[in-house]
């Protein structure tokens, strides 16, 4: 009997391996189990093989399979070739579960912007499951996947993996290709793993790492260590305390992260205090200028012409605007125009410029912060998982659920959520950020604390 | 930061060729206004001499060698085109 819920994927290799299951009867276990969380916005047949199943994200290209962003616009899009990362997975004998759900281009932090609905969070149904990535770490949570990629760009892989109690990997920008990745902001989009454990995502990692010559972003990587170690000896960690101390930070979240730094501690850690005197002041806003004028750019190709979408118009310009406005859904307009207002003639200096300047002084004042520390840690999320529609209505308050993820990523930084316990009842996930490449530190002490809290990954009311 | 008119709106929409209803105009409007009053915060701080970062990693001209390789088919290329046209993308008159 495969336990779906609680089944890393190493462990399935071993079993695998030993020729204890089959693969088919693996495929089976995720696969036929009720997807009533909307995980999944499409779900594929067992392509046979013995490797381990995985989930990706709606915004990975894959040949042959639907791949929407859970955008409308996309809705019968085919891809003709896969990204890279699909590739990697495939090459690597991962066989595709199907695609996870989306916030529309990625652009949300709780799955509800998904022209095709939102996902649910394992843990309470009622709540979200976190965002963009809602649907990659709720079919992990939730075992409909022992494993999955997601994409981040201010927060897209921890912040699900936080509210849904498992571990995710933003990894440093250039580590990952993007090619054949839908884009959102090409200067902070990363590709990810979401596991169950450190290990699992560790692995995951080192699947997809490495210089694509399609990416011309992407660099050669360290190599990747599984981490083994008990013990933090010799860890030298920040506590920023603008990020553990913001406003907004819900008790119980505070409650569950010091208990966890106070581990650290125990496992032999140096906890020292550290600032970020303006990184959390002025990170949202700073993202909130960068990633849609990026965004405005690359979306640009949503035209109707070559692929996608196509509505009537009798003239070209027209038809671009109807597809346009018949494909696309409120958030991605929003941020198409915030994008276009902060690029355009006479705004240009006062708001893209500005917020480039910000976000060199970001980049410098966590450079600073590693000089005397290998890595720092918060809450990942402010909250715990929030009700659905509870802030569908107002963009700005769900902007300032990516408050803690936001900076790392405008630096370009490395960034894994595990979970640290619970509040309410639901999961609190801890960020642990290092600086660039320092994935191997983070798997490590991600590692350590996670058997040290002996978190238990299977959602109550599953157990 | 004042907020964002409504011409505004719809010169913004313009240039991102966006057709919007009237409904939407209103709500956008309203919307954009409290995103571009917060997001407005970063003209708080005086960095006329931090240099801008376009990009997080410091990383040099990728160069390939100029040399044909394989590509997709024309098939794969209009496999989901709204419209072909023989070896066209058919579109509606500029």
């Amino acid at each position: 009997m495969i336990d779906a819920l609680r089944l890393t994927a190493e462990e399935a290799k071993k079993l695998l391996d030993a020729r204890e299951i089959s693969g088919a009867e693996l495929f089976a276990a995720y696969a036929e189990r009720d997807d009533d969380l909307h995980a999944f916005l499409y779900r594929c047949d067992d392509p046979g093989g013995d490797g381990i199943p995985i989930a990706l994200k709606d915004v990975i290209g894959t040949k042959g399979v639907p791949t929407t962003a859970g955008s409308k616009i996309l809705e019968s899009y085919l891809p003709v070739y896969d990204a890279t990362v699909a590739a990697n997975c495939k090459r690597h004998g991962l066989r595709l579960l199907g695609k996870t759900n989306t916030d529309e281009f990625a652009m949300g932090s709780s799955t509800e912007n998904s022209a095709f609905g939102p996902s649910r969070n394992p843990w309470d149904p009622a709540r979200v499951p976190g965002g963009s990535g809602g649907g990659s770490a709720a079919a992990v949570s939730g075992g409909l996947a022992p494993w999955a990629l997601g994409s981040d760009t201010g927060g897209s892989i921890k912040q699900p993996s936080a509210l849904c109690g498992n571990v995710g990997l933003r990894p440093t920008y250039g580590t990952v290709s993007r090619f054949g990745v839908v884009a959102f902001a090409s200067s902070l989009d990363q590709v990810g793993p979401v596991a169950k454990n450190v290990r699992d995502c560790a692995y995951l990692y080192s699947i997809i790492a490495g210089r694509d010559a399609n990416d011309t972003t992407t660099v050669e990587v360290p190599e990747v260590e599984l981490p083994t170690a008990q013990d933090l000896k010799g860890m030298r960690i920040g506590v920023p305390t603008e990020m553990n101390e913001a406003d907004g930070i819900e008790p119980g979240v505070s409650a569950a992260v010091r208990k966890a730094i106070e581990l650290a501690e125990s496992l032999g850690a140096e906890v020292g205090e550290c600032s970020l005197p303006r990184s959390v002041d002025y990170g949202v806003a700073c993202y909130y200028l960068v990633a849609p004028a990026e965004a405005s750019s690359n979306l640009a190709r949503y035209d109707g012409a070559r692929y996608g979408l196509r509505s009537d118009g009798d003239d070209f310009r027209e038809m671009v605007m109807a597809t346009r406005h018949d494909g696309l859904g409120d958030e991605p307009k929003r941020r198409i125009m915030i994008g276009t207002y902060a690029l355009s003639s006479g705004y240009y200096d006062a708001y893209y410029g500005k917020a480039q300047r910000v976000r060199t002084m970001i980049r410098r004042e966590h450079a600073e912060v590693f000089e005397k520390f290998d890595l720092i840690v918060s809450p990942t999320s402010p909250t715990v998982a929030f009700a659905i529609g509870e802030k569908a209505g107002n963009p700005l308050a769900m902007y300032l659920n990516d408050l803690l993820t936001i900076p790392s990523c405008m630096a370009g930084l490395p960034g894994l959520n595990i979970p640290c316990g619970l509040s309410e009842g639901l999961p609190v996930g801890l960020q642990l950020i290092g600086p660039q490449f320092a994935e191997n530190t983070l798997f490590r002490a991600g590692h350590a604390l996670e058997q040290a809290l002996g978190f238990d990954v299977v959602p109550e009311r599953l157990r | 930061m004042a907020g964002i008119s409504k011409d505004e709106v719809l010169h913004v929409a313009r240039l991102a060729r966006l057709e919007l209803s009237e409904d939407e105009v209103a709500r956008f409007q309203e919307q954009l206004s409290a995103i571009l009053d917060a997001v407005s915060k970063v003209s708080e701080l005086d960095l006329a001499d931090v240099p801008p970062t376009a990009h997080p990693l410091e990383i040099e001209n990728a160069w390939a060698e100029d040399e044909p390789r394989p590509c997709l088919s024309l098939d794969d290329v209009f496999a989901n085109a709204p419209e072909r046209d023989d070896d066209y993308f058919r579109m509606p008159p500029a």
